[in-house]
């Protein structure tokens, strides 16, 4: 019975189109933040006078303290983007795909 | 030239550990502290009056029931991943080094969005209680039960030594309390948390310990920084001319020295958040997939503003504690901190609050240990009962009664070992443990977790020959490093040069995993890679998934 049901959502073209579109957004969410973080680590690595570039004329805050703050910024809003889609396109879809499949 | 490298590769893991782990002088009886603690000792106590009331299955018992929204389990994560050691080893770090120590925060941080992305959602909708169910969802439940509670209960026991002997020192040093005391009062106040209060008692000690300590934080950081008229540039005006690293402090500079280390602690912390049972035991305790993604971008928005709120505290008490001879040994400002050099914050507190808002941010330095022992306690004890005792020895088969029965003994049997081993590790500098949990979570239950996850191809020979190798070469290398074979055991040179095994323990688990999977043509594994389009059906829709109870 749980076959069954298992069989159709798998036939479903809609559960393909979740399956592809779901882990397109993951995958492609978590190489861009890891990219960006070892980007940054990178910078680290080889450039630190660059980092230590005062952020405004004859300061000496430098331009590395906003760009760490703003990777974990930008890693947590790349969290907010991928919920939000989840939350509404797909579980829209999969609620879709539920309610076909016990049809 | 040595030991700056070596004290460079232990900040990392002081960070996370511990506040204390270098030994910590005694200090006079402090009242107020004692005070407030109890306060929230007898606090959280009614709460798991009231939460054992509640507490009548084995769902419950485990996982609240599903009950739990994504904001409050949201709020309760940031607090297991938010310990004491955050707000004092990362803070002491940013004043010792300045930039280098922001930007071994950043590393803290993004592990989270991976979680998010790639193992919350498939996580709840696959398993129950434990991410052993998700392991062994379509393989041998037995061995791969067995398997995963082993990883879960090692690394279980080394991070409750690591919190114990913090703990300890703590208390000691913030309320003047012996030592032995202290761990004592931390083991048996888990064990009444755990046993009568379950996963609703740990989670709301969480909660309410998440938000003292991102108030107390915020409150100190508003305070500090209102001496500088909330200017990050007047701030790192005054740093600069105060602090001995000079302009340094605005730039990276020392961790530079040893960047194969710096990768592997990177690497073993991004991905050994994913592999760390009691962060993973939290996704089961919201009703479903879509509040399991809410509740990590909560916990994610509450740590990374967190982690930036400790690094504004190391620079601001550059300035404030930094020049002031009162919180130095001997007064002399060139030496060391007094208490030792993860106490930073606190003297912070006392410079801005006084002697109350200290003893308000000891009390909530205390709450923390006591909330992320719980947490661990609680994902040990769910290992050995739920996997071991009802799985393995029951098949599956097991009276929830006396299964909850067997939790509530395992808990107390953890608990009476963690102050064993808290008192039995004291004079020791156990810095390196902290290396050697992320290192086994990321080598051992990370790989072995997301290959059943993500790949059909995973078999049970597999995924156990490669999930005790990550285990075992994690292990060795830790002990080979120099933190162990030089610091702990004497040895002249380590064997191992990395502190940080995850570099290369991690990428040899899942070669091993992978290989031995393909080569695997059993007919076990057969029926075990066709199992995997209907596991992938339950993770993608949540159909079957483990349903929240309500009452």
């Amino acid at each position: 019975m749980s076959n069954n049901i298992n069989d159709r959502i798998r036939s479903n073209p809609k559960y393909r189109e979740l399956a592809g579109k779901r882990s397109r957004t993951a995958w492609g969410l978590t190489a861009l933040v890891l990219a960006v973080y070892y980007s940054f680590m990178l910078l680290v690595g080889t450039s630190p006078e660059f980092l230590a570039t005062p952020l405004f004329e004859g300061g000496v805050l430098s331009i590395g303290v906003p760009i760490g703050a703003f990777i974990i910024f930008f890693a947590w809003a790349c969290t907010g983007l991928y919920v939000r889609r989840a939350n509404s396109e797909f579980d829209r879809l999969n609620a879709e795909i539920v309610e076909e499949a016990r049809k | 030239m040595k030991k700056i490298l070596t004290s460079l590769a232990m900040m990392p893991a002081l960070a996370l550990a511990g506040p204390a782990v270098e030994a910590a002088e005694k200090q006079p009886l402090n009242l107020t502290a004692i005070a407030m603690f109890f306060i929230f000792v007898a606090g959280t106590l009614v709460i798991t009056w009231w939460a054992a009331r509640r507490t009548k299955s084995a769902s419950d018992f485990y996982t609240a029931g599903g009950g739990i929204t994504g904001f409050q389990n949201g709020l309760a994560i940031a607090g297991d991943y938010m310990s004491a050691a955050t707000l004092l080893g990362l803070s002491s770090m940013v004043f010792a080094k300045g930039y280098d120590g922001l930007v071994y925060t950043v590393g803290f941080f993004v592990g989270w969005p991976v979680v998010t992305f790639l193992i919350a959602e498939r996580l709840r909708n696959l398993g129950k209680y434990t991410f052993a169910d998700i392991a062994s969802y379509r393989l041998d439940q037995k061995k791969i039960r067995t398997f995963a509670a082993f990883g879960s209960l090692t690394v279980v026991c080394f991070y409750l030594i690591v919190q114990m002997v913090g703990a300890g020192q703590l208390i000691k040093l913030l309320f003047g309390l012996d030592y032995p005391v202290a761990v004592v009062i931390v083991g048996v106040v888990m064990m009444l948390y755990v046993t009568f209060g379950g996963m609703i008692a740990t989670t709301w000690v969480q909660i309410i310990k998440a938000v003292l300590l991102l108030a107390g934080g915020t409150t100190l950081a508003v305070m500090a920084m209102s001496q500088f008229g909330f200017s990050y540039e007047t701030l790192a005006q005054r740093a600069v001319e105060v602090h001995k690293g000079g302009m340094g402090i605005m730039a990276p500079g020392s961790m530079l020295a040893d960047p194969v280390n710096a990768a592997s602690m990177s690497l073993g912390l991004v991905f050994g958040i994913a592999g760390l049972p009691h962060i993973l035991m939290r996704f089961f305790t919201v009703p479903n997939a879509r509040e399991a993604r809410k509740s990590v971008f909560v916990a994610t928005g509450f740590i990374g503003f967190f982690f930036i709120v400790v690094c504004t505290l190391g620079f601001s008490a550059m300035v404030i504690v930094g020049t002031n001879p009162q919180y130095f040994v001997d007064g002399d400002l060139a030496g060391k901190i007094a208490g030792g050099g993860n106490m930073v914050a606190m003297h912070l507190a006392h410079a801005v609050g006084g002697n109350l808002f200290l003893g308000f941010l000891s009390a909530v330095a205390f709450a923390t240990i006591l909330a992320v022992v719980s947490g661990l306690a609680l994902a040990g004890a769910s290992s050995i009962s739920h996997d071991i005792y009802a799985n393995v020895i029951c098949g599956g088969k097991a009276d929830e009664k006396t299964e909850i029965k067997v939790s509530k003994i395992a808990a107390i049997v953890l608990g009476v070992l963690a102050i064993i081993l808290g008192i039995m590790f004291e004079k020791m500098n156990v810095a390196f443990l902290v290396g050697l949990t992320f290192g086994i979570a990321a080598s051992a239950n990370f790989p072995i977790l997301i290959l059943s996850m993500y790949w059909k191809g995973l078999t049970t020979s597999g995924a156990l020959l490669g999930g005790f190798t990550g285990l075992i070469s994690a292990v060795t290398m830790v002990v080979l490093s120099p933190s162990v074979w030089v610091t702990v055991l004497g040895h002249e040179t380590a064997i191992f040069p990395y502190d940080h095994p995850a570099l290369f323990s991690m990428p040899l688990a899942f070669m091993v995993t992978i290989v031995v999977s393909m080569l695997d043509s059993s007919a076990q594994a057969k029926k075990e890679r066709a199992a995997f389009d209907d596991q992938l059906v339950r993770a993608q829709t949540g159909i079957g998934a483990a349903a929240a109870n309500n009452h």
